[in-house]
């Protein structure tokens, strides 16, 4: 496997309710947390984040080093305490200075947590066992309501505290907010270093990048299959755009759209089983369906002029889709079964790059207002527009699967960079790797159970 | 129970990320610098199997260096296009016409219409709306007689840019066709 240098980190921003957090949650700042990584000198220097601002009033929660914790080169706590801390949604609490440290639930004090403010304490301790594996363990204490709302183990080798700690702080995240975590979800983005394109894969806070392909010829829209384990994407290095299936775990790769003309844009059905392309080969840029092979080419819709950008709907029955039939580009729905077209967005002159919420109930898209491009959600029912982004250079959002968080193509300092907002457009993140264009991020489905 | 689960995850997702491979695509020239395309694109496109003309069929003779005479309009091989537009202007013509000419002469010739676009906007739009400027100079050559197999238009969207400013010139140096015969 490479390792590249220069990546960044991505985290997410939920907005739901735990009873114990009634306080300060509409005072949460809008911070922008501003991400920097330092340029990594050796293949595998490991990247430095920094976060600048934030979200000041957010949940307290202290997260107390772990016992034994310090014999490691990696502890829990604190990669815990940083995906937290990103999220926006909580604020970390000093757990200096207190004698003697908490390791398990009972000898949590709370009255000693609430004077330092923090709602929820974390405690842990990390034991080495016979075999060289280490019991992880940790418990989650509401101090307000004086109890323990988890406690679990874990028996890990070293290699795994880092996702270990993912886990971990994807149980508090749900614990105290209702929503699922994504700390242990994956990212895929496209890197331009001079004339070198990559497509990468990272841990969902930057860490641990990997190459999956290099070229000198453009790389452009990485799709997730389902089950996080291929990856869709197009390349050009046919002289053309062509669409690439992948397979993350052999690296086999098979060019599944490659007909006469353009082949872009794939989406993958949410069974995995079938992709949404757009071809070229019969006149025009029109959608097709295929097998997740290539097999099996059947075009679903038709208009004299463009269909693109098509994705399926979470269940399966409709693609949205961008097309300009209408004159300008807007986003419309198709419904597989009846073949029923039905235009969503009719504000502006630019309205493209459809991406459905895990919920169904609504769509994030890229729209143009004077010349700026900026994200925006679209609610199905109401039919409201919530602006999410300022632009002006804003496009491929990408949904975390939790629906709480969009990663998303923007520029700074001259270069392209990610950026993340939460779904309601409260916080706002940058993602910045340097010496490197960075686009086309893709956030990786929830890790298979 | 539930931790034994949650360890095996772990277990499989680390297995999973432990072994990721890489791909090295095949490295290819940028367009127009007149090496062959290596697995040219025709692999699986069916009737136009690149190749075969300029190298013999007219490629010896006169042919070839009537398409590089820079006094020749064939050597000319852009068509520039207006914002959000895919309309072939007047002054293009005469280019269009002379390359249809060229097509409908040597009926060996083959062509790709390589359609592309400005930097605003979204990636795959653009990849759509430099496939319809591509379309659009196909459309007009075989009105003019070239034969609908001679032509393959392909788009790069706003990957490839001519010119890489920021500012309206540039804009306009790339919102265009490119137009190269196979060999070329």
């Amino acid at each position: 496997m490479n390792r590249v240098s220069g990546v960044f980190t991505a985290s997410f921003i939920p907005a739901g309710h735990h009873p114990m957090i009634l306080l300060c949650r509409r005072w949460l700042a809008f911070g922008l947390l501003a991400f920097t990584s330092l340029a990594a000198q050796s293949a595998h220097a490991q990247l430095s984040i920094e976060i600048v601002g934030g979200a000041g009033a957010a949940i307290p929660i202290a997260i107390v080093p772990f016992g034994t914790e310090a014999t490691y080169p990696l502890g829990i706590s604190g990669v815990v305490g940083a995906d937290l801390a990103r999220s926006g949604m909580f604020r970390l609490v000093n757990t200096e200075g207190v004698v003697p440290r908490p390791i398990r639930a009972e000898e949590v004090q709370g009255p000693l947590w609430r004077a330092r403010n923090a709602d929820a304490v974390v405690v842990g301790s990390m034991q080495p066992l016979p075999d060289g594996r280490v019991d992880v363990r940790f418990a989650l204490v509401d101090v307000v309501k004086q109890t323990t709302l988890v406690a679990m183990s874990f028996v890990v080798t070293q290699q795994q505290f880092r996702i270990t700690a993912h886990k971990i702080a994807d149980i508090i995240y749900e614990k105290l907010t209702g929503d699922r975590g994504v700390f242990s979800t994956r990212i895929a983005y496209i890197t331009k270093q001079g004339s070198r394109y990559q497509l990468l894969v990272a841990d969902a806070d930057g860490n641990d990048p990997q190459t999956i392909v290099s070229s000198n010829e453009p790389l452009l829209s990485p799709r997730w299959s389902p089950d996080g384990t291929r990856l869709a994407y197009v390349s050009f290095e046919a002289r053309k755009p062509v669409v690439y299936v992948q397979s993350l775990e052999t690296g086999a790769r098979r060019a599944v759209a490659n007909f006469r003309g353009s082949n872009s844009s794939p989406a993958w059905s949410p069974d995995g089983n079938r992709l949404a392309v757009t071809l070229s080969k019969d006149g025009g840029s029109q959608v097709y369906l295929m097998n997740a092979d290539g097999s099996n080419v059947t075009r679903v819709l038709t208009s004299s002029g463009i269909d693109t950008e098509a994705m399926f709907a979470p269940d399966g029955q409709s693609l949205i889709f961008t097309s300009d039939r209408g004159g300008t580009p807007q986003i419309y729905r198709a419904h597989l079964l009846s073949g029923q077209v039905e235009r969503l967005t009719f504000d502006g002159t630019y309205n493209v790059s459809p991406r459905p919420l895990p919920d169904g109930k609504g769509m994030v898209f890229v729209r143009r207002d004077g010349g700026r491009f900026q994200l925006a959600t679209l609610d199905y029912a109401t039919r409201q527009v919530q602006v999410l982004t300022s632009g002006p250079g804003d496009e491929s959002p990408s949904v975390a699967p939790n629906g709480k968080l969009v990663i998303y193509a923007s520029e700074g300092g001259g270069r392209g960079i990610l950026a993340a907002v939460s779904i309601d457009g409260r916080v706002k993140q940058r993602l910045v790797a340097p010496a490197a264009d960075v686009r086309e991020p893709a956030w990786g489905p929830f890790p298979r159970s | 129970m539930r931790n034994y689960v949650l360890i095996g995850l772990i277990a499989a997702a680390l297995a999973g990320c432990s072994s990721t491979p890489t791909t090295e695509a095949p490295v290819d020239d940028r367009s127009g610098t007149g090496t062959t395309a290596p697995g040219s694109s025709g692999a699986q496109t069916g009737s136009a199997a690149s190749g075969g003309v300029t190298g013999s069929g007219v490629g010896s003779g006169a042919g070839a260096n009537v398409l590089r005479d820079p006094n020749n309009i064939l050597s000319k091989r852009s068509v520039y296009f207006d914002f959000d537009s895919f309309v072939v202007k007047d002054e293009y013509r005469p280019l269009v016409e002379a390359h249809a000419r060229y097509l409908q002469q040597n009926r060996n010739a083959r062509m790709t219409v390589q359609g592309n676009t400005d930097e605003r906007g979204s990636r795959e739009y653009n990849i759509a709306l430099g496939q319809k400027r591509a379309d659009s100079v196909k459309r007009m050559m075989t009105l003019l007689g070239a034969t609908e197999n001679q032509i393959e238009t392909v788009s790069f969207g706003k990957e490839k840019p001519r010119n890489p400013g920021h500012d309206e010139a540039a804009w306009a140096e790339n919102r265009r066709d490119d137009i190269l015969y196979a060999g070329e």
